[in-house]
């Protein structure tokens, strides 16, 4: 009976640094694209992060980072969500991050990871396809 | 995770199963007509459901964060489901309140849900209700639903509580004068947030005169400035919430409006189970009529046909 549902997703700054304006920027992209965005604001631990993303039961995670932390936190969002049970949960990563990290990352298990020079278009379509390789694409039993 | 599991997770309290099932229920997933069937209702008996409403940035979460701290100092389990508009255009949205609450982010006691309106044709109430049930059944005891005011769906949410908080701060006054219209008469209690900004006791003394009538009936004051941003005015809202609460239990009108949200909701959905067959209806019998007269001409005939070939 029900039409196709949006996507959800969380977008989360992990980390300390307190500048949220490439969070907040894939946030409204992704709502105006049709996605439901849950927006959990700056300086979230990744336990925070893993907990939130289950109580939400979203299909994807966007994590961003500028402080440059991001090889210890982002991988810290993974082993969180493993340890609470939802590491099957896709997680995308963006920020300024140099070509040798992100090699080290997807490595890690990172589903996608974007730079300041990726093109809205192309972050919207890896979230869109995150959401549908997750267990979400098939949830009935 | 399969039906059962997912029942077993629920009791169990495991977070994932809970939002696993909240996401069956808020999309009418496959598994969700047995989720469903499978929820005890004597579990809502002991629970308080709480609606928070009121126009955008007049403190809503904040509060909601306060009222959390303090019913999880009196040890309660609480569920918070957190309600904003979807984008007419592209249908999606972005859902922001979690970012007041996220102190108790860690708290397995504290179960929160952001949904968006997504412009249900049963009203949010079809599903938020649902959402409430599954909340019960996970033990949460106050269960808070936040809603922006500015529309259908908080009538839908007043319909769902037990008690409605409208949240108000100084310079709403156009919003003041918007509600007033409705929503203020189906509101309990008022919260004059912001009480630490010029304009809040002008804004305290025109609430009391509009709910004097029902304050001057029972003794109970309807009015309660708080300072959300400082945690000040908590335990004495808290108060009034509880002493309200006893009284509509006392009285009776609990139960009046949890059996009217029942009706309400099962007419939402049996106009939503039936929009298709009258849709392809009205799409099989063009007819150069008014369309009210249409429709009543249209239901006459569904009823004679009925007649004709009873199953
Ligand atoms: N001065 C003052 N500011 C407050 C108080 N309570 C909340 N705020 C601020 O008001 C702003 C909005 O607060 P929220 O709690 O997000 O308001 P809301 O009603 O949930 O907003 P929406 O969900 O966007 O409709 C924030 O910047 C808060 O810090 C208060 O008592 N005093
Ligand atoms: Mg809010």
């Amino acid at each position: 009976m029900s039409t196709t549902t949006p996507h959800r997703v969380l977008i989360a700054k992990p980390g300390l640094d307190g500048h949220d304006r490439g969070a907040k920027f894939i946030a409204r992209a992704l709502r105006d694209h049709g996605f439901e965005v849950i927006y959990t604001g700056i300086r979230r631990s990744p336990e925070e992060i893993a907990a939130a993303a289950i109580q939400e039961d979203v299909a994807a995670i966007g994590l961003s980072s500028l402080s440059g932390a991001h090889l210890r936190l982002f991988p810290a969002v993974l082993t969180a969500l493993k340890n609470q049970g939802a590491g099957d949960i896709p997680v995308l990563g963006g920020g300024v991050i140099p070509d040798e990290d992100i090699k080290t990352l997807l490595a890690a298990g990172l589903h996608a990871i974007f730079t300041p020079g990726t093109p809205a278009a192309t972050i919207i379509e890896a979230f869109r396809a995150a959401c549908q390789t997750g267990s979400h694409s098939d949830s009935d039993d | 995770m399969k039906t059962d599991e997912l029942l077993t997770g629920l009791r169990n309290r495991d977070p994932r199963a809970i939002g696993r099932i909240i996401s069956q229920v808020e999309n009418n997933g496959p598994q969700c007509r047995a989720i469903l069937a499978a929820l005890d209702p004597a579990a809502m008996d002991s629970t308080l459901v709480l609606g928070i409403t009121g126009p955008p940035g007049a403190g809503k979460s904040t509060l909601t964060g306060c009222l959390i701290r303090h019913l999880r100092g009196q040890g309660s389990r609480l569920g918070i489901i957190a309600v904003d508009p979807s984008s007419p255009i592209s249908g999606g949205a972005l859902l922001g309140d979690r970012i007041r609450i996220m102190d108790h982010a860690l708290d397995p006691d504290v179960i929160v849900r952001s949904m968006a309106s997504r412009g249900r044709l049963g009203g949010l109430c079809a599903t938020a209700g649902a959402v409430v049930r599954v909340l019960a059944a996970a033990g949460c005891e106050v269960i808070l639903i936040e809603t922006v005011g500015v529309g259908q769906s908080e009538m839908d949410i007043v319909r769902l509580a037990d008690l409605t908080l409208m949240v108000m701060a100084p310079g709403f006054g156009d919003d003041i004068q918007a509600m007033k219209a409705g929503l203020l008469e189906v509101t309990d209690l008022l919260v004059a947030n912001k009480g630490d900004q010029p304009g809040s006791e002008a804004l305290c003394l025109e609430m009391s005169a509009a709910f004097r009538d029902r304050s001057r009936a029972d003794g109970i004051e309807r009015v309660i400035q708080t300072v959300a941003a400082q945690n000040k005015g908590t335990s004495t809202l808290m108060n009034q919430i509880n002493t309200l609460n006893a009284r509509h239990l006392e009285i009776g009108i609990r139960a009046t409006r949890r059996q009217q949200s029942q009706e309400i909701e099962t007419l939402d959905w049996c106009l939503e189970l039936l929009r298709p067959q009258l849709l392809a209806a009205i799409r099989g019998h063009e007819q150069p009529l008014d369309p009210r007269l249409r429709a009543e001409q249209l239901i006459t005939d569904r009823d004679h046909d009925r007649q004709q070939q009873p199953q």
